[in-house]
C-alpha cells in the first residue's frame, strides 16, 4: 500500500465546494489536483455562454468542470452525446470551433488544447445540442440501421435521370438532417508552412517508453526529435498516479526531461506524426498558434526524415458495448482517471468504474483518492469480492463486485426526475443496470444510481503508425490485443504500443528499442508486477430478453445489432463491413470502436478475431488540415510566378499583365479609356505601319555546346541542322517518340560548337528536359552540354517596317544591309556607346521586317529605354501578348493551340520540312498509316461568312446541310480567333477533315459551322488558306525601307543599373520599390543600415536576408575522361583546390569554385581575363558559359538562418551533413535552386541561396514573408 | 515519400526527382522500323519485384539515374547515372574516397 491510497489527499473538493468563490462557475473543479495552470484562467465560449478553464485544460476538462455534460449529438440519431475519453479516440465530444472564418468543423473537444477566447459549438443538432428537433430519430432507429441510406434511396429508379434526381435531392436532405457539422465558408485568414527537418532517431510519444528511448539514445549521442501530440509531455505519466520506479510520476517526468534538454532533444510538443511513409520519412504536423498574429503560422507541415525511429505511441483504451452505453457520463476508465489526475476535475460524483482487468481498478483506485463514490464492476469471476483485498487497496468510499458488468445506462427526466429510459432532460446517466455472470450468461440484477460509469474493457496498442508501413499487426490471445508485426525497417515500436502496461516496465522498453536499434545488448526486462487475475475477454454485455442499442463506434453511430445486420446480409470481410455500417469511417477513423466490431463480427460469423482481420490503418493518424497541406503554395504563392527584367519597366508603361505558364507577360498596354480589344487591335495595327516592341523574354533559351552539338541538333529536329552555317538562324520542329509535334523554335548557330535553340514558352522547361534525357540516356556518346539561358537573356521583338531603321540608329558593329544581314541571319553587336553587347536574329513571327534583339538580363531596361524613345519617335508602339497572337494568326504562324500533342507535321501545312535525307526522332513512327491518313484534321484559315460576325476558339467546325442545326462531334475544332486589323474582320487557326482540298470541294449546299454550344453561338465560316496576309513573305523582305521620318540619332544609351540597386529591386514590382528598402533586404528583427555589410550589422538578428552584389559566374562542364584537363584549367584560373562533390574551394582572389555535379563546376567571382580563358577553352574538353544574369544570389543569416530554409529546402543542413564549404542543388517551391553554406562565419552559419532570375521576386516574397514570424 | 540515394548529391526525397519510365527499354536506331520503334515504344513490361526504372534529378543536379527498386516493397537498392561516362566518373570518384586498406 502507498501512501497516497491510505492517506488520500482531501482534494475534495467537492464536498467543500463553496471554498472559494472563484471555483463556484467550475462545479466539478476539485482543488488541488491537477496540472493545470489555476494562476492562469482562460476564457471562452461555449455555445455563447462564457465559461473558465486554466491554462492545461482541454477544452473536454474545462467543459466538465463547468458542468456541461451534453456537448454533441449524435451523427444520425441525435442522442446527446458527452465527453467520453482523453484523447484522439473520441467519439463523442466533438464541436466546432472558432469563429467566422476561422470556424473549423469536427474538432475533438478531448485534444483541442483551451485557450483565451476559444469559442466552441455543438454540432449536428438543431437549435442546440440541449435541445434537438431531430432527436425523434432516435425513435425511428430500427429504420435507419445499417445500409439504411443505400437501400432506401437507390432503390428509387435507379438509373434513370429521374431516380437520380430523387437521390440527390434525398442526400441533401439527409446531410442537412445529419448536420456533419458546419465549417467556414470564407477563405481561410491563416498561414501555414512546411517544414524539413533531419534526424538519427525520431521518437513518437513521450510517454515512460519515449522519454527513456529519447534520453537514451540523446545520451548515446545520437540527434533525437521526439514528437508528442498533446500539449504536454508524459504521456500516461500525467493520467496515473501509480509510482514509476519508485517515484512519483510527476517527479520522475520531471527528472527525465531535465535529462533530454541536457542531451539536445529536439522536443515537439502539439506535433503529430500522422504518417510514416518510405525511407524513414514521417509526416507530422505542428500545431503552432491558437489565433495567430498576422505574422505568424497556425501550423506547420513537417517532413522528417529519419535514420531510425522508435515508436512509442501508447494504447488507447476499449470501452465495452453495452446498452445506451453512448450516454453523456460514459467514458473510458482511463479517461475519467486523466480528468481527475491531469486536469483536477472529476466527471462524477458517483461513478461505477467496470473493468475486465486489473488496470481498471486503478482507476478506481485514483477516482476513490479524489473523493468520488466509486463502485466497481469487475466482469471477472475468479477475483476478491471484499473490498480489502484489492489489489489497489481501495479506500473506504470503494464497493466491488466480482462477475458483474454493465447492462444498460439509464438517463434522468429532468421534469419529472424519475429514472427511465428517457429522452428528455440533459440526457446524462442517471442509473445503471447491472448484469451478473452466471452459469446461463449474463443476467439482469440490479440497478445503481450514479453518475458517471467509467469502463475499461482492456487496451489497444496504437499500431497504426506501423500500418501505414504495410505492416499487419498481430493478435496476441493473453494480452488481448493486436501488437505491431515484424518489420525489416529500423523501426522499433515500445511501451504500451507494444502491449507492456506497467510504467516501469513500459520505460525499460523504451531504452531496450533504442539498444535493438543501436545493435547493443538489452537490458533484463523486468518482472512484470503480479496479476492478481488475468483479463477476461469480453466485448460486449447482452442478456435475454433484453434489446438493447449498444454502440460501438458513437461518432457514426453505429451499433452491434448493424454489425451483426451486416454480417447476417453476408457482408463477412472486414472491409465490406466498413463499407456497410460506416463502422470507423468517423473523424477517430476507428480507435474507437474498431476492436468491438471486429469481436462482435467475428461472434456473428462463429470465428475468432484474427481470422476476421483488422482493417489497415492509413495516413492520416489523426485529422491534418487542408490549409497545412497547401501550406504556403496558395494565393499568389500557388505556383512561383517568373517575372521578366521588364517587368517593372512594362508596368511603368501601363502594362496590364497576364498569365503565360509560369510567367507573367504584358498583355497589352492601353491608352486612356482603351479596353483589351482596342488596345490589341492598335497596337497591332500600329507594328504592320511602322514598329512595335514586344517583351519575348519568355520564349525558352537552350544553349547547346559541344563538338557534337550539330549532329545532336540533326537527330533532335526533322530539319537538317547540322549544316546550318555560324551566323544563321533556321526555323525547326521536333517531334516526340510516337511521331506527333512536340514543340517549335529557331536554332541560332552562335559559333563553330556554340547554338542556341529557342522553344516556345510553354515549352521550355519539357524541351529542355527531353534533350538532357535524349543526351544522358539514349546517346551519350555525343559531347554535348545543355544550359537554360532564359533567364540570362533579356529578349525584345522589333518588328514593322521601320524596325531596321531604329535598329541601325541603336546598335553598332552591325551592318543591317540586306545583304549583310539577311532575312535568318544573326549577328553580335552592342548597343550604341559600346558597353552592353547584344545579340540579334531577323526573325519574324509577325510577318514583319523584324529582329529578336538580347541583352544581358541586367541591361533590359537600358536597352528597352533606348528603343522605346526610338519607336515612339517613328510612331511605333509596345505591344503585349495579344497583338502578337493577332499578328501570328494573320500570319498563320502555328503557337501553342495548334502545337497541342495532337498534330502531325502534315497536319500543321509543315510536312515539306521533315528531312528525307537523314533520320530524325519521331520519323518511324510519324509513318504510321493512322498518321499519314490524308483525310486527318488539317491546319486550315478561317473566316466568317457574314461580314463583322465572330467567332470563338474552342468551337467545333460541323458539316451540316443548308438550314440545319449541326450536331454530332462535328470535322473539326477551331484552335486560334483574332481580330484581324489588316483584313478588318475576325479569321481563325482551325482543323478541319481533309483540309484545305477537302473543304474546296464542298457541296454548295452544304455549310461549314463554327458551333460552340457552351456558350450558344452559330457562326458560318469559310475555310482559307491559314495565311492571311503576305503568303510571299514580301513584308519580311522589303525592296526598301520607308524613312525614318524622324531624327534618332540624339538619342543615348544609360548603362545597366544594375550595380548600384540590385536585380531583385530591378525587376521589382513598380518603380515605388526603389523608395521601399525592405524591397531588397529585410531582417528578422533589425533593419540594416549597411546593406554591403549585413554581417556585422545584423549580428543579433533572427534572420536576415539580402541580396548579394553581383559577381561573374559561370558554368563549366566536362566530358567524360576530361576531367582532370578541366579541373587542370579551373585551378589555374581559380588559384584554389579543385573542389569535391558537393563542396566549394575559395582561390585567390575570393574566386570560388563549386562542384555542381560529377563533370560540372560553378566559378564565382572570376575577373574579365579568367572569363576569356573559359570561354576559348579547348571544346574537346568541355564547355563553359557564363550565367552571371541569369541567377540571382542572396545571402541569409542570423541564428535562424537555417530553420528559415528549411522552411522550403529539403536539405539536411545540420553541422555534421552540410558544414561550412558545402554547396547543393534543391528545389525551392517546385524551382531548382543552389545553397552554398560560406566559410569564415561559422557562428551563426551564414548562407547563400542561389535563385533562377525570373523566379526571385517570387521566392524572395516567399523568403520574407516566412521571415516575418521572428519579427518583433 | 519515397529516399533516392543520388549518386551526386547523396539521399534525396523523390520530390526532387521526375519518373522517367522504364529503363530496360532499348531504343531502336532512328532509321530502324516502325515496328521496331512501335515496340519499344508502346509494349512493355510491368514487373512485379525488381525494377530498373529512370529518374531525372530535376531539382538537384539534373543527371538522369537508372534506379533499381523493387515495385512491391519500394525498397532502392542502387542508383547510378545513366550516361556510361557519368556512371564511370561516380565509380572512379568513390574508389579514390574508399581508404585502401
Ligand atoms: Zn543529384
Amino acid at each position: 500500500m502507498t501512501d497516497a491510497a491510505t492517506t488520500p489527499p482531501v482534494d475534495l473538493d467537492l464536498r467543500r465546494r463553496d471554498a472559494a468563490a472563484a471555483l463556484a462557475a467550475e462545479p466539478n473543479r476539485l482543488v488541488v489536483r491537477g496540472i493545470i495552470d489555476r494562476a492562469a484562467p482562460r476564457r471562452f465560449q461555449w455555445e455563447g455562454r462564457e465559461l473558465k478553464g486554466y491554462a492545461g485544460d482541454t477544452l473536454a476538462s474545462a467543459l466538465i468542470a463547468s458542468g456541461v455534460r451534453t456537448v454533441a449529438r449524435g451523427f444520425k440519431y441525435h442522442r446527446p452525446r458527452g465527453v467520453m475519453s482523453a484523447g484522439v479516440e473520441e467519439g463523442g465530444a466533438i464541436v466546432a470551433v472558432g469563429e467566422g472564418d476561422r470556424r473549423i468543423a469536427n474538432i475533438n473537444a478531448a485534444t483541442q488544447e483551451l485557450y483565451e477566447g476559444l469559442a466552441a459549438f455543438g454540432q449536428n443538432a438543431w437549435p442546440s445540442v440541449s435541445w434537438d428537433a431531430a432527436r425523434v430519430n432516435d425513435r425511428l432507429g430500427r429504420f435507419l440501421g445499417a445500409g439504411f441510406y443505400y437501400k432506401t434511396f437507390f432503390s428509387f429508379t435507379p438509373n434513370t435521370p429521374d431516380g437520380t434526381g430523387h437521390w440527390m435531392l434525398f442526400e441533401r436532405a439527409i446531410r442537412a438532417a445529419a448536420g456533419m457539422g458546419k465549417a467556414s465558408r470564407e477563405p481561410d485568414p491563416d498561414q501555414y508552412e512546411a517544414a524539413h527537418a533531419h534526424c538519427d532517431m525520431l521518437v513518437v510519444g513521450s510517454g515512460p517508453a519515449g522519454l527513456e528511448a529519447a534520453r537514451v539514445a540523446a545520451e548515446a549521442g545520437l540527434d533525437v526529435i521526439l514528437a508528442e501530440q498533446d500539449f504536454e509531455l508524459g504521456g500516461r505519466l500525467l493520467a496515473e498516479a501509480a509510482e514509476i520506479d519508485s517515484a512519483a510520476p510527476g517527479d520522475w517526468r520531471d527528472q527525465r526531461l531535465a535529462a533530454l534538454r541536457a542531451a539536445g532533444v529536439r522536443i515537439m510538443l502539439r506535433t503529430t506524426v500522422f504518417g510514416l511513409y518510405d525511407g524513414g520519412v514521417a509526416g507530422m504536423m505542428e500545431r503552432v498558434a491558437h489565433s495567430p498574429e498576422p505574422h505568424q503560422v497556425r501550423e506547420r507541415f513537417w517532413t522528417v526524415r529519419a535514420d531510425r525511429i522508435v515508436l512509442a505511441t501508447g494504447a488507447i483504451e476499449r470501452g465495452l458495448a453495452f446498452g445506451e452505453n453512448d450516454r453523456p457520463g460514459v467514458m473510458t476508465a482511463g479517461a475519467a482517471q486523466a480528468y481527475v489526475n491531469r486536469f483536477g476535475v472529476a466527471p462524477g460524483r458517483r461513478a461505477v468504474v467496470a473493468t475486465t482487468h486489473d488496470g481498471g481498478l486503478g482507476a478506481a483506485a485514483d477516482l476513490a483518492a479524489a473523493g468520488l463514490e466509486v463502485a466497481i464492476l469487475d466482469a471477472r469471476t475468479g477475483v476478491a469480492r471484499e473490498i480489502g483485498d484489492t489489489p489497489s487497496g481501495l479506500g473506504a468510499a470503494v464497493s466491488h463486485l466480482a462477475g458483474a458488468a454493465p447492462l444498460r445506462t439509464l438517463g434522468r427526466a429532468r421534469a419529472l426526475g424519475d429514472v427511465g429510459d428517457v429522452m428528455f432532460g440533459d440526457g446524462g446517466v442517471a442509473a445503471l443496470e447491472i448484469a451478473l455472470d452466471t452459469d446461463r450468461g449474463w443476467r439482469v440484477a440490479d440497478r445503481i444510481e450514479c453518475d458517471m460509469v467509467a469502463v475499461s474493457g482492456g487496451w489497444s496498442p496504437v499500431v497504426n503508425l506501423l500500418s501505414h508501413r504495410g505492416v499487419k499487426p498481430v493478435w496476441d490471445t493473453e494480452r488481448l490485443c493486436f501488437l505491431p508485426g515484424e518489420t525489416s525497417e529500423p523501426i522499433e515500436v515500445c511501451g504500451a504500443a507494444a502491449g507492456v502496461w506497467e510504467a516501469g516496465a513500459c520505460a525499460a522498453s523504451g531504452r531496450n528499442a533504442v539498444a535493438r536499434l543501436l545493435g547493443r545488448t538489452e537490458e533484463e526486462a523486468p518482472l512484470r508486477r503480479a496479476s492478481a487475475s488475468p483479463p477476461r475477454e469480453m466485448y460486449e454485455v447482452r442478456a435475454p430478453g433484453r434489446k438493447l442499442k449498444s454502440f460501438i463506434d458513437p461518432q457514426h453511430d453505429v451499433t452491434t445489432e448493424d454489425v451483426r445486420q451486416a454480417a447476417c446480409e453476408g457482408y463477412v470481410s472486414v472491409e465490406h463491413l466498413k463499407r456497410y455500417t460506416t463502422l470507423g469511417m468517423a473523424t477517430d477513423q476507428g480507435k474507437n470502436g474498431n476492436i468491438l466490431g471486429l469481436a462482435v463480427m467475428a461472434e456473428a460469423l462463429k470465428r475468432e478475431i484474427p481470422e476476421v482481420g483488422t482493417t489497415t490503418f492509413r495516413p492520416p493518424y489523426t485529422p491534418v488540415s487542408l490549409g497545412v497541406l497547401a501550406g504556403r503554395s496558395r494565393g499568389k504563392h500557388f505556383k512561383p510566378k517568373r517575372r521578366t527584367p521588364l517587368h517593372a519597366w512594362s508596368l511603368a508603361q501601363g502594362a496590364v499583365m497576364t498569365d503565360a505558364g509560369l510567367w507573367r507577360r504584358s498583355w497589352y498596354f492601353p491608352h486612356a479609356m482603351e479596353g483589351l480589344d482596342d488596345a490589341y487591335i492598335r497596337e497591332a495595327a500600329a507594328v504592320r505601319a511602322s514598329v512595335g516592341l514586344c517583351d519575348v523574354t519568355s520564349l525558352g533559351k537552350i544553349s547547346v555546346q559541344g563538338p557534337d552539338a550539330g549532329e545532336f541538333l540533326n537527330r533532335v529536329y526533322v530539319n537538317g541542322m547540322a549544316k546550318l552555317p555560324v551566323g544563321k538562324a533556321r526555323y525547326g520542329v521536333m517531334l516526340r517518340d510516337d511521331g506527333l509535334v512536340f514543340d517549335d523554335g529557331a536554332v541560332w548557330r552562335l559559333g563553330e560548337t556554340d547554338y542556341l535553340v529557342t522553344t516556345t514558352t510553354a515549352g521550355a522547361g519539357k524541351v529542355m528536359s527531353w534533350l538532357e534525357e535524349l543526351s544522358q540516356t539514349r546517346w551519350p556518346e555525343l559531347r554535348v552540354a545543355l544550359s537554360s539561358v532564359t533567364d540570362r537573356w533579356a529578349g525584345v521583338a522589333v518588328a514593322g517596317p521601320q524596325a531596321r531603321n531604329l535598329l541601325t540608329a541603336l546598335v553598332e558593329d552591325v551592318d543591317f544591309e540586306d545583304a549583310a544581314f539577311p532575312f535568318m541571319g544573326v549577328r553580335a553587336g552592342r548597343l550604341k556607346g559600346g558597353e552592353i553587347e547584344c545579340w540579334l536574329a531577323r526573325l519574324s513571327f509577325s510577318g514583319e521586317l523584324a529582329y529578336e534583339i538580347y541583352v544581358e538580363s541586367d541591361h533590359a531596361p537600358a536597352l528597352m529605354d533606348v528603343l522605346w524613345e526610338g519607336a515612339k519617335a517613328l510612331g511605333g508602339v509596345l505591344y503585349g501578348t495579344e497583338a502578337l497572337g493577332a499578328l501570328r494568326i494573320e500570319k498563320g504562324h502555328v503557337a501553342g493551340p495548334e502545337l497541342d500533342g495532337r498534330t502531325t507535321l502534315a497536319d500543321l501545312g509543315l510536312g515539306a520540312m521533315g528531312s528525307t535525307k537523314k533520320p530524325y526522332l519521331g520519323a518511324a513512327l510519324a509513318q504510321r498509316e493512322v498518321l499519314a491518313d490524308a483525310g486527318r484534321q488539317r491546319l486550315v484559315g478561317l473566316t466568317p461568312l457574314e461580314e463583322g460576325a465572330q467567332f470563338k476558339a474552342g468551337s467545333i467546325l460541323c458539316r451540316v446541310p443548308l438550314g440545319e442545326s449541326p450536331s454530332g462531334h462535328g470535322v473539326g475544332w477551331v484552335s486560334s480567333v483574332t481580330y484581324s486589323p489588316a483584313l478588318g474582320h475576325w479569321i481563325g487557326l482551325g482543323f478541319i477533315e481533309g483540309g484545305i482540298e477537302k473543304a474546296a470541294t464542298r457541296k454548295a449546299e452544304e455549310a461549314i459551322i463554327a458551333a460552340d454550344p457552351v456558350r450558344g453561338a452559330e457562326t458560318r465560316v469559310r475555310v482559307v488558306s491559314p495565311h492571311f496576309i503576305d503568303p510571299e513573305g514580301a513584308r519580311m523582305r522589303p525592296e526598301a525601307d520607308p524613312a525614318p521620318g524622324a531624327d534618332l540619332s540624339t538619342i543615348n544609351v544609360r548603362p545597366s543599373r544594375r550595380s548600384a540597386f540590385g536585380t531583385l529591386w530591378l525587376d521589382g514590382l513598380d518603380n515605388r520599390a526603389a523608395d521601399d528598402p525592405n524591397a531588397r533586404r529585410v531582417v528578422g528583427r533589425v533593419e540594416l543600415d549597411d546593406p554591403e555589410d549585413p554581417v556585422s550589422d545584423a549580428q543579433d538578428a533572427a534572420v536576415w536576408l539580402v541580396e548579394e552584389r553581383p559577381r561573374p559566374l559561370w558554368r563549366v562542364e566536362a566530358w567524360p575522361g576530361r576531367r582532370a584537363a578541366v579541373e587542370g584549367l579551373l585551378r589555374e584560373l581559380s588559384g584554389g583546390a579543385a573542389p569535391a562533390y558537393g563542396r566549394t574551394e575559395i582561390g585567390e582572389d575570393e574566386i570560388e569554385l563549386s562542384r555542381a555535379g560529377p563533370l560540372s563546376w560553378r566559378v564565382l567571382g572570376l575577373g574579365p581575363e579568367g572569363g576569356e580563358r573559359l570561354a576559348m577553352m579547348d571544346a574537346e574538353d568541355g564547355a563553359a558559359l557564363e550565367l552571371s544574369h541569369a541567377e540571382v544570389a542572396v545571402r541569409i543569416g542570423g541564428r535562424e538562418a537555417a530553420t528559415l530554409l528549411n522552411r522550403f529546402l529539403p536539405l539536411d543542413l545540420r553541422d555534421a551533413s552540410f558544414p561550412e564549404g558545402s554547396t547543393a542543388i534543391t528545389g525551392f517551391h517546385h524551382t531548382p535552386v543552389t545553397l552554398d553554406r560560406l566559410s569564415g562565419a561559422s557562428i551563426p552559419p551564414t548562407y547563400r541561396l542561389w535563385v533562377p532570375r525570373s523566379y526571385a521576386w517570387s521566392l524572395w516574397g516567399l523568403l520574407r514573408e516566412s521571415a516575418a514570424q521572428w519579427r518583433g | 515519400m519515397l529516399r533516392i540515394p543520388c549518386p551526386y548529391c547523396g539521399p534525396r526525397d523523390h520530390a526532387e526527382f521526375d519518373y522517367g519510365g522504364d529503363a530496360t527499354v532499348v531504343w531502336p536506331a532512328l532509321d530502324d522500323t516502325t515496328e521496331a520503334w512501335v515496340e519499344a515504344l508502346y509494349f512493355r513490361d510491368d514487373p512485379k519485384g525488381p525494377h530498373r526504372e529512370l529518374w531525372r534529378h530535376a531539382r538537384g543536379c539534373r543527371l538522369w539515374l537508372i534506379v533499381e527498386r523493387d515495385t512491391v516493397t519500394h525498397e532502392i537498392s542502387a542508383a547510378h547515372p545513366a550516361h556510361p561516362g557519368m556512371a564511370d566518373e561516380v565509380t572512379a570518384q568513390s574508389q579514390a574516397e574508399t581508404p585502401s586498406a
